[in-house]
């Protein structure tokens, strides 16, 4: 055989026939020139030579790849099959294709968090040095920090795990000055940062270790989007300089398109060198990431140990000021690790990791639902083909070839399904993606069509056609030529073996859609549960933000005061009903937490300091004592208001006020005693899932350590757009050098449930699609079945039976179906129930009413789905019926 | 199919060999090979001329022998076939390997003969 004599195997078998028909000719004139009649000539040649047919047949046969011919024999016969049934190709396909277009979505935006490395020089390398167990909260902590800056200044200097380290910190500053002013991400890095990942420079130089030097830095490298849209992709040789917070920066390059930093699904928009502060680095402001490039041939686990090794000596000699002797024995402790940190680091994956596994779970049933909707469907087809398989049989077709045969038309089937499931995958991506992006921010995710996710596809579109094409294929071939020839679909009653399978599948699918739905009715409930949720405070109607003045020459003792007068400048704005200041915003996540001492208990208490306006603004009242007002000021006693959390907590339920609580000391703030002076009910703290811990307000004129900013909540009947435009323009009047943000509090609030909504929104698609494809399945078994034993009924109509009595025949049939499925289904959602819990608010997994809902639902379905067969059962015509006979 | 090759495959590889002999002396067109055959091998190789052409068709894709279409004696066209230098090669072997095993199985029959000589 060879590659040549294929491809031009026709070519061959003509040319052999020319030459067999030379050879007759040439026996034919010989025969004539012996003495034969003309017309015996001719046979005589004819038998000499055999039967040309066979011979070439034979030739052919040596000529082709016998599994490459049969092979596209079969898909070209399966094409012209599915060709004449157009509708059967396009359920299927389309079927397919949203079964696997979902599968292929979620994995691709799994694989865009979760899997796939920084865009850098060999990733795998990567390693990020970190506290074994965390910090224990100590000190100040950053997103992503997980270091202090002294202590990557003491690994950079002693290590020898690593080929080269770095180290990386993210912040929001601000660009421009008076009204141009914008924020961007400024991500700090440490000189050996892109030398050692790797990152060549795009355009002019990246940062190295010269550009480290005294606060502020003078020097900064752009990302190419940041470089493309905010400056004009310019010539970096004539010289980019911006002001960054009042600070003269000069762009020296900008990175590859492809870097977005080291943070997924982030960006970056400025890099700017680590700078040395004039009054030194801060041992407990844990703000840095440090990592590594393990050197090569080295471990994470080899690269720990040494960490782990130089430890006593690093925390040794950062010990925090100021603290307790017990933090600084906890610090001493504290041992240096090494993770793999090819992927960089993500908030997106631990916030979604789990979501998007039990997305891939439930898209995968999804995808099982539609499998076992075709593997019905080809039932139902190869038992119509039955007589032609049969005789294919008889007539000596292998049970090997005849599977390929049948086999090939779901392999079609697969691919067109996976092909067009590939193309649907990237707008559906899209859609996730931006499900998942916070109004007014954006999430920078490169989802692409790489080999993983090829790989996946490919896989699933394999699963799909061994589930959906061998079963039917494997009965099909099975069957005994001489039964089916008889029998040939004219039985007078099906037999209850021969719908076994296609009832497996139906209940099959019945469970696995009681499945889905239970989790949509779970995750729908659980997202209401969250967005009708009372924190405890008012969250309509509020307008948050944040108001910054370090660009304004304004002197730190008149702060207090300027703070104030910003404030009355707020509520003097039209449509401002009340407004407050304060240290943080609840419910958006910030935190800030002083260790507290009330009497004997040692507790910590959360503590926010608040202008006297916040509990009216908020709306939540003062239940015992009394708020605050202007007459507590920096001279006056220090007083708190406390939660009840705190008051049964820290005083076990006793009448808090007049009774006082001492805070820790910590840098910057000194121990101090407050005394209690009232209480109020108890209020989420910064998330709407946690349990309320023990808080306690302070007057803002009591902060110890007060900055040149403050956190702005205002109570206004006008929306949150309108009202900040009227404020932002109000103060860049009278204060244009103040940074002014502001945004709706109730959208801020529910962008922190945006996972619960992509879980909401995709459970119940996918609990609807699966409830349609089990609906379409039952619908097809039951008329499938109903056309089977048309005889039968037909007979027991002219019997005299009534038309409610064959509608309940067939009505039998499948709830006998749906009751062991559901039964199934709820014995699994049960099971399941559990990896789901962590993802819930305010049900439990095992919640009945919704278990009850789903199956009653489900139950609805299926009896819709299976009295229009019925009822055509019961109008069938027995006369007809018979007659067929 | 597979079982049939297996039974003749002695039987095959003998007129593989004839083939080759038949076209040692000079090319020669399928007919004049079939004949040619029939009348040395008295009919036990080649019952049908036909079964002759698959053994040509594989003879030339493993590169023993070549075809050009050239004029007969009668002067019709027909495809002619000619040894190549490998085809050569493969005759002398397989007669020499075919020597040694008649002679081989010459001693297993006849041992008598073979110790009186």
């Amino acid at each position: 055989m060879s590659w040549r004599k294929f491809i031009r195997r026709r070519w061959w078998d003509e040319e052999r026939g020319r030459e067999i028909a030379a050879y007759l000719e040439t026996e034919t004139v010989e025969n004539i020139a012996r003495g034969m009649p003309p017309a015996d000539a001719a046979a005589a040649a004819r038998r000499k030579f055999g039967n040309p047919g066979a011979v070439r047949e034979e030739i052919y046969r040596m000529n082709t790849i016998d599994w490459l011919e049969s092979t596209w024999q079969d898909l070209h016969y399966a094409a012209r099959g599915l060709r004449r049934a157009p509708g059967f190709a396009a359920v299927a396909i389309l079927s397919l294709a949203l079964g696997m277009g979902a599968n292929t979505a979620i994995f691709q935006l799994l694989d865009a968090v979760r899997l796939r490395s920084l865009p850098v020089v060999r990733p795998k390398e990567l390693a990020e040095v970190k506290i074994a167990g965390g910090n224990h909260g100590m000190g100040l902590n950053q997103q992503y920090g997980e270091l202090t800056r002294p202590l990557w200044d003491m690994i950079r200097d002693k290590q020898q795990a690593f080929a080269g380290t770095f180290a990386w910190c993210a912040n929001q500053r601000y660009i421009g000055r008076g009204s141009e002013m914008r924020h961007f991400d400024e991500m700090q890095v440490s000189g050996d940062f892109f030398r050692v990942l790797g990152v060549p420079p795009f355009r002019g130089r990246l940062l190295g270790p010269q550009d480290e030097g005294a606060c502020p830095s003078s020097t900064a490298v752009a990302s190419y989007a940041y470089w493309q849209s905010e400056l004009g992709g310019r010539d970096i040789a004539s010289g980019i300089k911006v002001y960054a917070d009042n600070e003269l920066l000069e762009i020296v390059g900008v990175t590859p398109p492809e870097f977005f930093g080291m943070a997924v699904g982030e960006k970056f928009d400025l890099a700017l060198p680590f700078c040395q502060p004039k009054d030194g680095l801060r041992r407990d402001i844990f703000e840095v990431s440090v990592m590594g490039r393990l050197r090569p041939g080295g471990t994470i686990e080899r690269a720990s140990a040494a960490m782990d090794v130089l430890s006593p000596g690093i925390f040794e000699a950062t010990i925090p000021p100021g603290r307790d002797p017990r933090t600084i024995q906890t610090y001493k402790h504290f041992r240096l690790a090494v993770y793999p940190a090819s992927g960089g680091v993500s908030q997106l994956r631990e916030q979604y990791d789990k979501s998007l596994w039990l997305l891939l779970g439930i898209t995968g049933l999804v995808l099982l639902i539609a499998c076992a909707n075709l593997a019905n469907l080809m039932l139902a087809r190869s038992s119509a083909r039955g007589r032609e398989i049969a005789i294919r049989l008889a007539l000596g077709a292998s049970r090997g070839r005849l599977l390929r045969h049948l086999l090939a038309e779901s392999g079609l089937l697969a691919l067109a399904g996976g092909a067009l499931g590939i193309a649907l995958a990237g707008p559906l991506s899209r859609v996730l993606i931006w499900s998942i992006t916070p109004e007014g921010e954006t999430v920078n995710l490169q989802v692409a069509t790489d080999w993983r996710v090829l790989l996946f596809a490919a896989a699933a579109a394999i699963l799909a056609c061994i589930i959906f094409g061998a079963l039917p294929a494997l009965r099909a071939s099975n069957s005994q030529p001489a039964e089916a020839m008889k029998t040939g679909g004219r039985g007078m009653t099906a037999g209850r073996e021969r719908l076994s399978l296609e009832r497996i599948m139906v209940v099959t699918q019945i469970s696995v859609s009681l499945l889905l739905l239970v989790g949509a009715l779970l995750f729908v409930r659980s997202f209401r549960n969250l967005m009708t949720f009372n924190p405890g405070m008012r969250v309509g109607g509020i307008t948050a933000g944040f108001l910054g003045f370090w660009q304004s020459n304004v002197p730190p003792d008149r702060w207090l005061e300027y703070k104030r007068e910003l404030l009355e400048e707020v509520r003097a704005t039209p449509g401002v009903l009340d407004a407050a200041t304060t240290s943080n915003a609840p419910l958006l996540g910030s935190s800030w937490e002083h260790g507290v001492r009330v009497g004997s208990v040692e507790d910590t208490s959360k503590f926010t300091w608040v202008s006297p306006g916040y509990f009216n603004t908020m709306g939540i009242p003062v239940v015992r004592g009394r708020g605050f007002d202007r007459n507590d000021t920096a001279a006056s006693t220090r007083v708190a208001v406390v939660n009840q959390t705190f008051v049964r907590r820290l005083l076990a339920g006793a009448d808090p006020i007049g009774r006082t609580l001492r805070t820790g000391q910590e840098p910057g703030y000194p121990s101090t005693v407050y005394e209690i002076v009232g209480v109020i009910p108890d209020t989420q703290y910064n998330d709407l899932r946690g349990k309320t811990p023990p808080m306690t307000f302070e007057p803002a004129s009591q902060l110890p350590s007060p900055g040149p900013w403050t956190g702005l909540l205002i109570h206004s009947n006008i929306p949150a757009a309108a009202l900040s435009s009227t404020i932002k323009r109000r103060l860049a009047a009278t204060n244009p050098d103040v940074i002014a943000e502001l945004s709706d509090f109730e959208q801020d609030v529910h962008n922190g449930l945006a996972p619960d909504r992509l879980m909401a929104m995709l459970t119940g698609f996918f609990g609807i699609l699966a409830a349609v494809l089990a609906m379409i399945g039952l619908y097809g078994v039951i008329s499938y079945m109903v056309a089977r034993r048309r005889n039968e009924i037909g007979i027991r109509v002219a019997l005299g039976a009534k038309r409610g009595q064959i509608v309940s025949l067939v009505m039998r049939e499948s709830a006998y179906l749906l009751a062991i499925g559901i039964a199934i289904g709820m014995a699994v959602s049960l099971a399941a129930g559990r990896s789901a819990g962590s993802l819930l608010f305010g049900l439990k997994p095992y919640d009945a009413p919704t278990l009850l809902a789903a199956a009653v639902l489900l139950a609805v379905v299926a009896a819709a789905a299976s009295f229009v067969p019925a009822r055509r059962a019961s109008k069938l015509d027995p006369m007809a019926a018979l007659r067929d006979e | 199919m597979r079982k049939k090759a297996a039974q003749t495959d002695i039987l095959q590889g003998t007129l593989d060999m004839l083939i080759l002999q038949t076209l040692a002396p000079g090319p020669a067109h399928g007919h004049t090979i079939a004949y040619a055959i029939e009348r040395r091998s008295e009919e036990v190789l080649l019952v049908e001329h036909g079964s002759l052409y698959p053994a040509l068709h594989r003879l030339e894709d493993r590169g023993w022998i070549a075809s050009f279409w050239g004029t007969s004696e009668n002067n019709r066209k027909a495809r002619y076939y000619r040894l190549t230098a490998a085809g050569r090669k493969q005759l002398t072997e397989e007669m020499s390997r075919w020597e040694l095993v008649v002679r081989a199985v010459n001693r297993v029959l006849r041992p008598a003969e073979d110790e009186r000589a």
